[in-house]
């Protein structure tokens, strides 16, 4: 399980970026981190990876506090930022330098197979479209089988047609191994596509505004009107996160819109 | 279908060879006209009796000096010579400078430490060195080695030490994410990221270890292209100057293009707008 605890971050010129997050999310759980720019969804994911530390309180998985990048957390960035030296296949490969060269090859393989980009372990990531350097990202990361897997808006610099077809990857290597995924977005869409759970994030300080269950069956059908409505819920209280006055409201955390199931 | 774009690939990279190489030659032609052309008209007007070549003899003269120190095999003596003390000289100061380079580019304590006494050291003009270095290692081979590869070290370290600082942060960040140690964040992501500018820095390096190969050799040696001219110097024979410099020009460019041909396996992934011209 992944626990974030009373998490604040301050930076060094006095801005307050996140005030008291906390939040569990259970192993195996997608959460999909929701909230106009400026909401410190991003800083929040950077503290989990434990790629930034945070100014008070902390994150931990399975009770182990998060203070420098986990072996179990795994973490896919906005861009793909793979190593332009290095071939598709030796990305992949990254992280598995510990393993013996016959597994790595082999999870590499089925790697590639796994995101349909068979024959393309040899190529260098200048060859590739944005879609399949993405792609490659993903699996790179999922490739040392983490027990919670970070995304910070992995699609958003894709067109509308990739973008929902790599949901659809995600979500397949997800059912293998079944890892808990955050998800950081400012898509609703994505968010009710992929997540068991939408935060909805408040900015100025970042903090909690809303916690909405997103309740359907898999595979999602995004044209059902049970789909448009759990959109219309998140999208509401996204719409009151931003509007909502500066002053701080403490406890704040269940959306009115959320009270009850669909 | 994979296969088959790969198929295509290949192809399209065969079928240009040819062309490629014609451009090369053709570029390499370009290269040549303007010194060729300034030759031969020198040349036509000594012919012509219009210069007194006796300060600056005419190509033909040059080269049959050439051709003469190459058949006694003096010139392969003088090359040889300046070879080895260039190599010795260049492989030192460039590990030197690589080594420093990148501790102090990765590391913002090393570089407090270090590079204010390199660059005070840096800022002393590098003859200065030279009276020193002859009454600490004599007037030999050493002091004119420890010379180059004074000269080489600067332009590699702070080649080095810059592009290593300049990694992109996004970079990096993947090397932390898999918690590479130290040692293996250089190795694995910094070193490699930074190949195209170390490159650059080995080439200026290289650049620098022939000009203080000259300063070395002028300053006291019985052979090396640098003896051959303060020879041609005192005993007033231009055409021997010109034949050494020719000779300078010709190795130090063999020696550019053999890093540039040497490193060139390891930039094809390189994604720059001239890639394959």
């Amino acid at each position: 399980m992944l626990t974030i605890d009373a998490l604040c971050k301050i930076y060094p010129n006095g801005t307050q970026a996140l005030e008291k997050i906390s939040l569990d999310v259970d192993a195996g759980e997608i959460v999909a981190l929701v909230g106009g720019s400026g909401c410190g969804k991003t800083t929040l994911l950077r503290m989990i990876s434990g790629l930034e530390a945070p100014t008070r309180g902390h994150a931990a998985l399975d009770g182990e506090v998060i203070d420098a990048p986990h072996p179990a957390v795994g973490i896919v960035f906005q861009e793909a930022r793979l190593l332009p030296w290095l071939t598709v296949a030796q990305n992949i490969a990254f992280g598995l330098d510990h393993l013996p060269k016959d597994e790595q090859d082999r999870r590499v393989d089925e790697a590639l197979l796994r995101v349909g980009l068979a024959g393309y372990g040899k190529r260098w990531p200048r060859e590739l479209s944005g879609g399949q350097a993405q792609r490659v990202s993903i699996v790179r990361a999922l490739v040392t089988q983490p027990k919670a897997l970070l995304l910070d808006e992995p699609f958003s610099a894709l067109d509308a047609l990739t973008r929902e077809s790599l949901q659809d990857h995600l979500l397949a290597l997800w059912e293998t191994h079944r890892p808990t995924l955050v998800l950081v977005t400012h898509d609703v869409e994505e968010a009710v596509a992929l997540a068991d759970r939408a935060i909805v994030l408040q900015p100025k300080p970042g903090r909690i505004f809303a916690d909405i269950p997103i309740d359907l069956p898999r595979p999602r059908d995004r044209l059902s009107p049970e789909f448009a409505e759990a959109k219309r819920l998140v999208l509401k209280a996204l719409d009151g996160s931003i509007n909502q006055p500066h002053s701080h409201q403490a406890g704040r955390v269940q959306s009115p819109a959320a009270g009850g199931s669909f | 279908m994979s296969e088959a774009t790969l198929d295509q690939t290949t192809t399209t990279n065969a079928q240009p060879k040819a062309a490629r190489f014609a451009v090369f030659g053709t570029s390499f032609l370009l290269g040549l006209v303007l010194p060729v052309t300034a030759g031969l008209l020198y040349e036509a007007a000594f012919r012509a009796g219009l210069v007194q070549a006796r300060l600056l003899p005419p190509p033909s003269r040059v080269f049959t000096t050439l051709w003469k120190l190459a058949q006694s095999g003096e010139l392969t003596t003088h090359v040889l010579a300046t070879t080895v003390r260039v190599g010795m000289g260049f492989g030192l100061g460039a590990l030197v400078g690589m080594l420093l380079g990148a501790l102090t580019g990765a590391s913002r304590n090393a570089r407090r430490l270090l590079d204010p006494t390199l660059q005070a050291l840096r800022a002393i003009p590098s003859l200065a060195w030279v009276p020193l270095f002859i009454l600490w290692l004599g007037i030999f081979e050493s002091s004119k080695i420890a010379l180059i590869a004074v000269g080489v070290f600067f332009p590699v370290y702070l080649g080095v030490m810059a592009a290593i600082a300049n990694v992109d942060r996004k970079i990096v960040e993947v090397g932390r994410v898999f918690r590479l140690s130290r040692l293996a964040l250089v190795r694995r992501v910094l070193l490699p990221a930074i190949l195209p500018d170390f490159i650059i820095a080995i080439r200026s390096g290289l650049g620098l270890g022939f000009m203080f190969v000259v300063a070395a050799e002028i300053m006291g040696a019985s052979e090396g292209l640098g003896y051959l001219l303060v020879d041609g110097q005192q005993l007033g024979k231009p055409d021997q100057i010109l034949a050494a410099i020719i000779a300078f020009a010709v190795l130090g460019k063999i020696g550019d293009w053999l890093i540039v041909v040497l490193t060139k396996p390891f930039l094809t992934w390189q994604d720059t707008h001239q890639r394959g011209a």
